[in-house]
Parts: structure tokens; sequence; C-alpha cells
């Protein structure tokens, strides 16, 4: 029986087909389950350490949709999984990262969780210092530039790393260069405990965007079509030369900051019922079930699908081999050829 | 062969490597229309245009992080920021990005980025126009530090240090520009990253040096040769990767060892070289290893008479080498 | 705060030294490096300058008794805050032989150079301590220990330098002082020791057989010496400031080539002795001599020298007065010559006798009748044979 369609298929507006809605439902779902799949790691003892995106699926799935995995870059931050898996990680190597396991892609074990990294879907590398990523993505977007080549950039960031000097100098470097990057901010209102308006005078980020010579947009991050229209017109701007945007979501951060935190003791109760209403998991199924794409069943399928292929992946990653200490060393400068020393420190003449 | 100031050695080197690799981009404040405040990026934005050449906002920070994101994807950025003093606020964009890239990522991602920097202390440059830097960042594994001295090294060495597949940091001694010349060849060359050179032999002891501090000690082994000291001076010209076998081999000829920096003495870069001899050579020694470092306040002042009683010179450094030698 | 002043190391193997004479007197000015008190040892004698300026405030060992290396001596006041480190002699041997640097260290011990050979080796080096450079020349002067006798080998046309050992090192510098300070004057005669000669081959056989020693011309020399120095005193004497220092007693040094060097044993007494005393003296003391082996007081006190080069061959010589006394004999060789005798030419044993001496002390005359009177003995024989 097909369900009751009671809304317009408005994704078909933004050249989304059936399919894709679906896929990105699908992508949320596997983020979630992978979330929680971490987090029990965690707490069971065998992952030291999680930082999850509960709640910001909607606009992480947004905003690497409109993506080629292979030509655009994307430079996350470390909140970024769901961003990431659309991207085209799989939730092995997520996992991977998160036992810190020797063939984890983003580093071999050597960042903590929620530094993904990856030359061949150009998910670049990033450090645990906020704000740093987005002069990158200022540079990575003039390459672009100069060579004339159509990828774009997106790089993303709490609302937080918002006050940061490399931010800020980064914007306007962009603006002054008109870079093909799209800026986005999510905004889950919570920098670990410091609330937002401790972290700014004004009520919303993208309103700095004019500072900057660009335009700024605020969109709700957990409606995900709203979201990923944003963007697509965003990405478009960019592809077509005109230069950078900045692009605020407002999200809900339905966990604490990472595993080192517990929110409770410094968000309301109130205020954690509010986020938990606003689970773009929630809405985003409803509108799916709105316009006869979802029902229960399909629902409870996708979501099995999704534990399945989370637990094989925890079984793999768990199956993968630590780093070989013998690798300490590895990587400090471009490994040498033949005739060159492998001391990092000393220069060693060749006789 | 032409004779070259070092400024216009730094120059060529950057019109060739320019002009023999389009990847090579230059940013930095003041780099363009002016050609850099002293003079080192003359030509490059009529030669190259303002894509090429760009003149940056006035922010250390993204200049260093547009400078990684650039080579990140496939370009070989020279960086320049102003004057060594002002790169503090990059520091964070140096050591725990640019430095780290390759090592955070397994190898999966390199930055090979060029950042160049005017140091030291000249005439009147004063408090925040005159620091050494290269304590600060030979310490960081992944960078590499550079202090080429003559007209040779530093186009050979720019141009080695465009060419490397990681970030180079690239001082080049403000006294050097304009005062310093030497032979320099028309066509391409490089001088390697890391070896170090013996630029006077002798056989009482050993002076490692570098950067300005190369020229007054030559001055200084000149002066007490007269009273039979034969003063070997080596230049180290890359600070990391350090090349330690031409040190240690200085010291088993010589058996003293003096270190002459101009930065600040205490925790110098000289010390690491004291450090290495003490260790590695310490059969070899036949004195204390010693050092001749700048003195221990924040930086040089302005008036005339406080910046020559600050500033370690030829004097100076023969004062030193007669200590040990007579030990 | 009155300074110590100790006594030196002044070369390998003395360990001790005998405080000769104090040349400053307790509240004396004493300028940095002026002399301060001689000191006499086996192999040298020396002069120690003081190691800063000042005053002498007292006198801690006095002149005869003898003590080892690092005593101290004498108290000083010093003019400056003594700010550098005494010289390199002012180091006892304990303390310079600690302070070795690791390249020191190895090379010594690469060559199998022991502690107590290590404590020998001179120190050129701040604080006296021993240098690579000094250890270096150590090393070369162990390996060629006798480098005048070297010839260079074929097709040797280069330079060569012969390092200075302390002995020669301190010869070197009494000589120079004698010749510096005191004004050198010559006297020659000739004497015919014909009835000597025969003398000596007709009685040396018995001699020896008789007391068990050899009897040599020198012996001779000495007991006709003795003859010179009773008629004339003045000989036996030392020129000071505050006047001619005639000498109480007779001790004839007697110069002997060895292998180390010169040496210059002293025959005390020797006015009291009679040949037979001198000649048991004299082979006592060049076997000494020869074997390295004498004393302190063998070589010391002398009054008046004897140099024999006739043994050598030599038929004149112009020798250095041994400082600080008046003058020194030099027997030159005993030849066969045609000489006049009467109206006609006979064949005799003719030998120079010649003087240098401190013309300051006495004149021309004086010393030619001290010869005349050496000469008279050995011609007649008989006076120096008792």
């Amino acid at each position: 029986m097909t369900p009751e369609i009671t809304a317009k298929p408005q994704h078909r507006s933004l050249g989304l087909s059936d399919e894709d809605v679906l896929n990105m439902y699908s992508s949320m779902v596997l983020a979630r389950v992978l979330d929680e799949r971490m987090w029990q790691l965690q707490r069971a003892g065998k992952a030291r350490f999680v930082v999850s995106a509960s709640g910001h699926e909607g606009a992480q799935v947004a905003m690497a949709w409109p993506l080629d995995k292979e030509r655009d870059w994307f430079v996350p931050y470390y909140r970024s999984v769901a961003a990431c898996l659309v991207k085209g990680m799989t939730p092995t190597e997520i996992l991977l990262a998160v036992l810190a396991k020797a063939t984890d892609p983003s580093s071999g074990g050597r960042q903590m969780p929620g530094h993904y990294g990856s030359p061949r879907l150009r998910i670049l590398s990033g450090s645990s210092t906020v704000g740093t990523q987005y002069p990158h993505a200022v540079g990575i977007a003039y390459a672009a530039k100069l060579r004339r080549t159509p990828e774009v950039v997106v790089v993303s960031i709490g609302e937080g790393g918002t006050s940061e000097g490399d931010w800020h100098e980064a914007l306007n470097f962009a603006g002054v260069l008109r870079v093909p990057c799209v800026f986005c901010v999510e905004n889950n209102r919570y920098a670990i405990s410091v609330p937002v308006r401790k972290q700014m005078a004004v009520d919303s980020v993208a309103a700095r965007a004019a500072g900057y010579g660009m335009p700024g947009v605020r969109v709700d991050g957990c409606e995900v079509l709203e979201a990923y229209r944003v963007m697509k017109e965003a990405c478009d701007r960019a592809r077509r030369g005109e230069g950078p945007t900045l692009v605020e979501f407002r999200v809900e951060r339905l966990t604490p900051h990472s595993s080192e935190d517990q929110q409770e003791r410094y968000r309301p109760p109130e205020d954690l019922e509010a986020s938990r209403q606003r689970d773009p998991l929630v809405r985003f199924g409803r509108y799916l079930r709105s316009v006869g794409l979802l029902d229960d069943a399909r629902d409870r399928a996708l979501w099995e699908k999704a534990r399945r292929e989370v637990d094989e992946a925890t079984e793999a990653a768990e199956r993968a081999p630590d780093p070989d200490p013998a690798t300490l060393l590895r990587h400090v400068y471009q490994d040498p050829g033949p005739d060159r020393s492998t001391d990092p420190v000393y220069w060693i003449p060749r006789e | 062969m032409p004779e070259l100031r070092y400024l216009d050695a730094l120059n060529r080197a950057h019109h060739e490597e320019m002009a023999r690799d389009e990847r090579v981009v230059v940013l930095g404040e003041d780099v363009g229309a002016k050609g850099g405040v002293f003079g080192v990026t003359a030509g490059l934005l009529d030669r190259f245009g303002e894509e090429r050449v760009i003149d940056t906002p006035l922010a250390e920070s993204a200049i260093v992080g547009c400078a990684i994101g650039m080579a990140v994807n496939g370009l070989r950025p020279i960086a320049e920021i102003q004057f060594a003093d002002f790169l503090h606020p990059a520091f964070d964009q140096i050591v725990s990005e640019a430095a780290r890239m390759r090592y955070r990522s397994n190898g999966a991602f390199g930055c090979p980025l060029v950042i160049r920097v005017p140091y030291g202390g000249a005439h009147g440059t004063a408090l925040y126009h005159s620091q050494c830097v290269e304590a600060f960042y030979a310490h960081v594994p992944g960078l590499k530090v550079v202090v080429p001295s003559t007209p040779y090294d530093a186009k050979g060495m720019l141009k080695a240090a465009v060419r490397d597949p990681d970030p180079v940091l690239f001082l080049e001694h403000k006294r050097l520009y304009r005062t310093v010349r030497g032979e320099v060849p028309e066509e391409d060359y490089e001088v390697p990253i890391g070896p170090a050179v013996v630029r006077r032999p002798g056989r009482h002891l050993s002076v490692f040096t570098y950067g300005w501090m190369l020229h007054e000690t030559l001055r200084a082994a000149e002066m007490v040769r007269p009273e039979g000291i034969e003063v070997e001076v080596v230049e180290l010209r890359t600070l990391r990767p350090l090349d330690k076998v031409t040190v240690l081999r200085s010291v088993a000829k010589t058996n003293k060892a003096l270190v002459v920096y101009e930065d600040n003495r205490f925790c110098g870069y000289g010390a690491e070289i004291a450090a290495l001899i003490a260790e590695e050579a310490f059969e070899d020694l036949d004195g204390p290893v010693m050092r001749l470092g700048g003195p221990d306040v924040p930086a040089v002042p302005f008036a005339r008479s406080l910046e020559e009683a600050w500033m370690p010179d030829a004097d100076r450094i023969a004062q030193a080498i007669r200590r040990l030698a007579r030990y | 705060m009155p300074v110590e002043v100790k006594l030196p190391q002044l070369g390998e193997t003395v360990y001790e030294a005998t405080v000769g004479r104090w040349l400053k007197r307790p509240g004396d000015r004493v300028e940095r490096f002026e002399p301060l008190v001689e000191l006499v040892t086996e192999k040298v004698n020396v002069e120690m300058p003081a190691p800063f300026g000042g005053r002498l405030v007292e006198i801690l060992v006095p002149e005869g008794q003898t003590i080892p290396a690092g005593t101290p001596i004498a108290l000083m006041e010093a003019a400056e805050p003594v700010t550098e480190p005494a010289p390199a002699e002012g180091r006892s041997a304990e303390e310079r032989s600690l302070r070795l640097s690791p390249l020191v260290a190895r090379l010594a011990r690469e060559h199998g150079i022991s502690l107590e050979e290590l404590e020998r080796v001179p120190g050129t080096g701040a604080g006296g301590r021993i240098t690579k450079h000094d250890l270096l020349r150590h090393l070369e002067e162990r390996r060629t220990p006798t480098p005048l006798e070297t010839a260079p080998g074929k097709g040797e046309r280069e330079d060569r330098l012969v390092p200075l050992d302390p002995v020669r090192r301190t010869i070197a510098e009494r000589l120079s002082r004698s010749v510096r300070e005191i004004p050198h004057a010559y006297a020659l005669v000739e004497a015919d020791v014909t009835d000597l000669v025969r003398y000596y081959e007709r009685s040396r056989e018995e001699f020896e057989r008789r007391y068990g020693v050899r009897l040599t011309y020198t012996a001779f020399f000495l007991r006709a010496a003795v003859e010179g120095l009773r008629a004339y005193p003045v000989v036996n004497a030392q020129w000071t400031e505050e006047g001619i220092l005639l000498r109480g007693r007779v001790h004839i040094g007697v110069a002997v080539s060895t292998e180390g060097g010169l040496r210059v044993p002293v025959i005390r007494d020797a006015d009291e002795k009679s040949l037979v005393g001198i000649v048991r003296d004299l082979d006592r003391l060049v076997r000494r001599a020869r074997e390295g082996q004498l004393s302190l007081e063998e070589v010391q006190g002398g009054t008046f020298t004897l140099t024999n080069p006739g043994v050598f061959g030599s038929i004149w010589s112009m020798p250095i007065i041994h400082h600080p006394q008046a003058a020194i004999l030099v027997t030159d060789a005993i030849t066969k010559r045609p000489v006049v005798r009467g109206e006609g030419i006979a064949i005799r044993s003719i030998m120079h006798l010649g003087l240098a001496f401190d013309h300051r002390i006495f004149d021309g005359e004086v010393a030619v009748r001290f010869l005349n009177r050496v000469k008279e003995c050995l011609e007649a024989v008989e006076p120096v044979t008792r």
C-alpha cells in the first residue's frame, strides 16, 4: 500500500530524485547508527575518545551532497562524520580511526578520532586547532581558481570557531580574492559549555558575511531540503566564479561535545528537550513519509541495513592491526629516496 | 660570471623558478606592486601577473594558512612575511599545520611551501624589526630551516627550497641584502638543503656560525691570524636538518669549538650545536665548548649606542677566539 | 692578606728542591717575575720569579733546606688582587694531573702513557694544564730520545726542529745569564807538562792497583787549581752588589759530559784533600754523573769550576763562567810539539791553561799570575802528586 502523500514533493524542484532523498536519509541513518556505535565502543573501553555529530546530520548531508566525490574539496572539522560519509568515506574507515588502527586512512592511528583525511576523496587532514582550516580552504580554492578548474571547496566549523582570528582572516582573504569557497558554520549554540550569547555579540553568524564582502545565509540545518537548497545555490555561485558564500546552519547537538563531556551539567533540561524535538532524522523521516517515500517497514529496513553495515565495519576495524612502533619516525619529511638519510634531524652526507 | 648583491640573487631565483614552473606563486604584503619592502620580489608582478603575485591583506596567519592550502592543492607557494618579528602570529599555522601535515596524515598529504622572512639586526631596525627567530622553528620536526649568507647560496638554496616537498623556512639576514656581493651563475643550479660548508680551513679551533655572523666571524678570523691563531670557520647554512658530520669532523681536526650566533644566547640555536659536540665529540675536545651569542635582553634597541653595545661583532668574536685558543 | 708562594715543580723527575739563596728579604718590594729565590735541584739550578708583584712578608723555608714541590716557601702581600692563575710551574703534580681534557686523556690512553708519566709532562695551557700540543710534543720526545745524534736521512734537506728538554733549557738560561751579567775576560798560558806525562805513565798502574781507582790528568789539574786558589783567594770569590765575596771554602765543580747533557758535580773542600782523595771523589762523581745519579749536594755550592775539553782534543777554548763564580779554569789537550829549549828544539808535551774570569772582581794580572801558579805546579809535578 502506498503511503499517504500529504505534501508536495519539493525535493524534485531542487533537482533531487526520489532515490536521492532516500539516499540522503539513509546516509543520515548510517551516520546516526555509526555515531551510537562510537559511543558504545567508548563507554565499553574500546575507544579512547569520541566526538559525534548527532543532530548535525541534516546540515552535513546537505553540505556534502552537492560535491563531486573526487574533484571537489571538503575541509572538515572534528564533528564532520556525516559529511565525510557522504563525501565517500566508509564506516570501516571511520572506525579504524576511532580504534586508532594502523590501516586508518586518515592518520594511521596518529590522530585522535574526528580528524578525517583522504587525498583520493579530497578531504583535507585537519588538526585540533580550531579555525586553522579556514585559511587552508581559501588557499585550496585559490589554487583551483588559478588553474581554472571547476572544483569548489566546502569548509565547516562550529560557531565557537568563528571567534578565532584565523576565521576572520580567512573570510577577509576570501572576499578580496573571490575564491570558489563555501564557508559553513554549524551553529549548535554551544562551544563545549559556552553558550552562543557569550560567544558573540550578534544574533547570527551569517550577519558577519557582509563585513567580508560576501553573501551570508542563515538556514535551519535540521530542515535537510532547505539546507540543501542553500548549499546547492552557494556551490553553483562558486563554480560560476561569483565568489564565496557564508552559510550558517542552525543545528542541535544531541550528544555532549565529546566523550569527555557531560552536557547535563550546563544545559537546562528544557533546552535538551527542545533539541531532541528538532532531531533532523525525525524531521526528514516525517517529510519522506509525507511524500510517500517512507513507511515504518522501509524505515526499519533502512535502520537494519545501517546497523548491519556498522556491525561489519566494527568487526573489520577491530580485526585491523595496531600501528607498529617502528613506524613512529616515518613521514616527518617526505620519505627519503635511496640517496638521502632516514634521520630527519641530521643531514648525513653521502660519501 | 656576474657579481650580484644578495638581494638580486634572491630576485633572480624568484624569476627563474616562476618561469620554470607555473605552479610557483608568491604571496605576501607588498610583494607585488612594490616588489617587496626590500625589493626581493621586484619585477615579478609585471612579468607574471596578479594571479601569481598576490598582494595580500595584512594578516600573517592567513598568509601562511592560505599558502598551506595552495601547497596542498598542487601549487608551489612562496609566502613572504615582511619581518621575522611578525612571524609569530603565523606560529600556529607553521608549527601545528604546515610542519605537521605530512606526519598527521601518515604521509597522505604534504606541504611543499616556502616561507621567506628577513631577520636579524641591522642599523636602526630596533626591537620589532631585528629579531632572530631560528631557535623557535629549528626546534620543530617537519620543518626545514635554512639561512644562506652569500648570494650564490641565496639563489641556489631558494631554488632548492621551492623544489623541496616539505615546508621550508627561509631566513634572510637583512644586512646581507645590499652589502654582500658575490658571483652568481646565470644558469639554473641548486645548493642542496642540508650540507654545511667550511668557509675557511684552520687548525687551532673551529667556529660554527650562520647568517650575518658568518661575515663577522671571517673578519675575526683574519684579525687573529697574525697572532698565530688559525681559525676554521664552518658555516652551517641549513639549521634543520643539521649537517652533523661536517661539524664533528671539524672538531676532530681542531679539538676546540666555539659557536657564534646573533640570537639571545640562552636557549639559542647554538646551544644545540654545543650539546651535539659535547655529546658526540667528547674525546676530541681539548677545551670547553663555548658559545658567543647576543645578550639576553628582549631585543635590539634603537639608539645607536645601545644597538652597538648589543650586537656581537668581529671584535667580540676575536676576543672569544683568543680566550679559547689560550686554554 | 698574605698569599702563599709555593715551591714549583721544576722539571721531569724533580720532586723536590733545595732553597738556595733568598734574593729578597722580608719587607722588600718585589715586582712580578722578579727573581725571588734561588732553587737548587739535582738537575738544574733556577731562580724562581715572583708569581705576582707585592711585598715579601715572610720567608718560610730557610736557605739550605730541601722541601718537596708544592710546599709554601714564602708569604707575600699582593700589590693588586691576584686575578691571574699562578704560572704553569706553580701547580703541584697532583693538581695538574687531574686536569686532563678528554682529548688528552684519550691520547694518553691510546699511546699507553701512564698517570705517573703524565705528571711529568710540562703543561703550557691555562693554569698549567697539559694541552694536546704538550702531549704530542712529549710523544715526539719519547720516540726520539737523542735527537741531536740522529743524522737526517738521505735526501732530507729540510729543517728539523729539535725540542728542548728542561735540562737543556735550564743550562741555556744559566749560561745566558752568565754571559749577560758577568763581563768575561780571558787569560791564557802554556805549560810544559812533559814531566807530568812521564810521571803519569809511570805511576798510573801502581796507583790504580794500590788505591782501586783510575788516575786521570783531571785530578792533577784539580790539585794544581787548588794551589792556585790558595795563592790567589780572590779567584775563589763572587761578585755581589755589596762587595766581592771571598768564599771561605774551596768547592771545585768539574764539568762532566754525559748522555743527558753537561753535569757539574762539585768536589767539596778540595783544598783539604790529597791527590788520592781528589781522585776518589772525581771517580765517584763522574760515575754518578754518567749514571744520572747525582744528588743535590753533589752539584751545589761550587766556588770554582774546572773544565777539561782537552780530553776531546781541544787546544784552546773560551769557556763561560759558572754563574755566580769568579772564574773557570780550562785545560786543553796535551800535545807533543817542537819547542825551543835552550839553544835547540825539543819535542815536549805542551798544553794550554786558560782562565775565563769576572773582570769586575780582578784583572788580567791576577788572572795570569793565578794561571802561572797552576802551571808551576803542573810543571814541577811533585806538588800535584801529594
